[in-house]
């Protein structure tokens, strides 16, 4: 009963905002280029879902590409850096300036660099910025998390520094890198959808590309359509990682 | 406090940054000896632990160590258990860090867990255990090795009465099979005396020697040994000990 309570409130809050919106737009006359209401917005997802789809993919698989590289390059630069602490605070400053400064900022100048030919490889590369800071952040926190008696013991034991690594360090770092994860795939998303407004030109075939040619013709239901998409694909995209998150830690705390 | 010590802190003393944590002070352990360490909270019972232990030098003073490394086990006040490894896995621990292949250490680990009562547990990790049960897995890795030096930094602290006492009779156990000296810190004056057979009483940091008090009966201890004069008396005479420190560094 408390489980149907849970999921029906918020269905019911948002059956009743649609349905407020709904009336509202036909109430007041709404011109539809300025706010289509929920209906015509259901229709046009209908009528546009397989170009919304194949531009869905796109979108997606671009952000998973890059959630990919991301964590590469991210865990490869937290373990060196885990070697090394005066390493760590030289890298530190320019790491935190790159993260600190809007990738919509960026954008452009990675576009000049991919070339105007290749919008998609200057798509995925913003992408990655954009997902590498939590998946570093998490994992450089996750290899000093270590339990503090933990290390003494190895140190007991007369355990080396590659031993520590690779049976202590690595191992506590594993809920740093799931949360940093989880994260980043959100982020690779949000990243991937900015570079490819940025990128401007229908070349990437991505949603953001969708939203901005029907906002173009005016189109403004099928622009909602494209959000919607978009949307459902980040909260899709957030539970997948968050269930993989729960259940990698289920097994690595085994509870 | 005759012959050779298996391990020797002469004269130590350790300065931290924010001030003066332990000394000078001396303790003398004879091989397979249960020496309890009782002092106030901050007197330095800890440090003077991660000396013997070789986990940190002294500012000053000598420590001497018979044992080389990995012949010292140190047990720590929470289990200290690693959270994705199973209860195996931490046992087998110490025997893989020193190179001892992945079999033989499993079958080692599984012998000292059914030593502590735990045959049952192996595959569990220590999320699935209780306070007690994750302390003997803590206890079972410390002894895999067969330690000569096993040092416990308030092991029992953090349990309830019942388990600690059933602790107390495991660790005498444990220590009649393979008899290695045993350093005990503790703030529990009972539990000192029923564990050791002598007790070291330090002053409030920085802890010096205020005293010793050698515990009469044999290990493991008989039933009612805690009803017994000779128990009594000695908890008694720590007490005391520990009063007599704690007030004369009142006055001073």
């Amino acid at each position: 009963m408390k489980r149907l309570t849970d999921l029906g409130a918020p269905a019911l809050l948002i059956v009743l905002l649609l349905g407020a919106w709904e009336i509202a737009c036909r109430a007041l006359a709404v011109a539809p280029t300025i706010l289509p209401p929920p209906s015509q917005i259901a229709l046009a997802t209908v009528e546009n879902f397989p170009s919304l789809a194949a531009s869905a993919w796109v979108t997606l698989s671009t952000a998973l590409a890059a959630l990919v590289l991301a964590s590469l390059i991210a865990c490869a630069s937290a373990l060196v850096v885990a070697v090394s602490p005066l390493l760590e605070r030289s890298v530190q400053p320019i790491v935190t300036t790159l993260q600190v400064t809007p990738i919509v900022a960026i954008a452009p100048l990675v576009v000049i660099w991919a070339g105007f030919e290749h919008p998609e490889r200057a798509v995925i590369v913003l992408a990655v910025i954009v997902a590498f800071f939590p998946i570093y952040s998490g994992a450089v926190t996750g290899l000093k998390a270590a339990d503090p008696d933990l290390m003494r013991l190895f140190q007991v034991y007369g355990a080396g520094q590659r031993q520590i690594l690779l049976r202590l360090r690595l191992p506590s770092a594993v809920p740093f890198l799931l949360e940093g994860h989880k994260v980043a795939a959100g982020l690779a998303l949000v990243g991937a959808v900015v570079a490819e407004y940025v990128a401007g030109t229908g070349a990437t075939q991505g949603l953001a590309w969708r939203i901005l040619e029907a906002e173009h013709r005016l189109e403004t239901a099928k622009m909602f359509a494209g959000l919607l998409v978009l949307a459902l694909m980040g909260a899709a995209l957030y539970a997948l990682m968050q269930a993989a998150e729960q259940m990698i830690l289920r097994r690595w705390r085994g509870r | 406090m005759s012959g050779a010590p298996i391990a020797q802190l002469s004269g130590v003393q350790v300065d931290y940054p924010r001030g003066p944590a332990l000394g000078p002070f001396d303790l003398f352990l004879g091989p397979g000896e249960i020496v309890a360490l009782v002092g106030p909270s901050g007197c330095g019972k800890s440090t003077a632990l991660r000396l013997l232990a070789g986990l940190e030098p002294p500012t000053r003073g000598e420590v001497t160590r018979a044992s080389a490394p990995g012949e010292t086990a140190v047990v720590f006040q929470a289990p200290t258990l690693t959270p994705w490894g199973t209860a195996l896995d931490n046992v087998a621990l110490p025997l893989v860090l020193s190179g001892v292949g992945p079999g033989e250490a499993r079958l080692r680990a599984r012998a000292a867990l059914a030593r502590v009562g735990l045959a049952q547990v192996t595959g569990a990790k220590p999320a699935q255990l209780s306070g007690g049960m994750a302390m003997r897995v803590s206890l079972a890795r410390a002894l895999v090795t067969g330690p000569r030096v096993l040092l416990l930094d308030e092991p029992f602290a953090a349990l309830d009465e019942i388990t600690r006492r059933s602790l107390a009779e495991d660790l005498h156990a444990l220590w009649a099979q393979s008899g290695p000296a045993v350093v005990f810190v503790t703030h529990n004056v009972e539990e000192a005396v029923y564990l050791a057979s002598r007790v070291v009483v330090m002053t409030p940091g920085p802890g010096r020697l205020a005293g010793e008090i050698a515990v009469a009966g044999p290990i493991p201890r008989p039933p009612g040994f805690r009803l017994s004069p000779a128990f009594r008396q000695a908890a008694e005479q720590v007490s005391q000990m520990l009063e007599q420190a704690m007030a004369a560094k009142a006055v001073a």
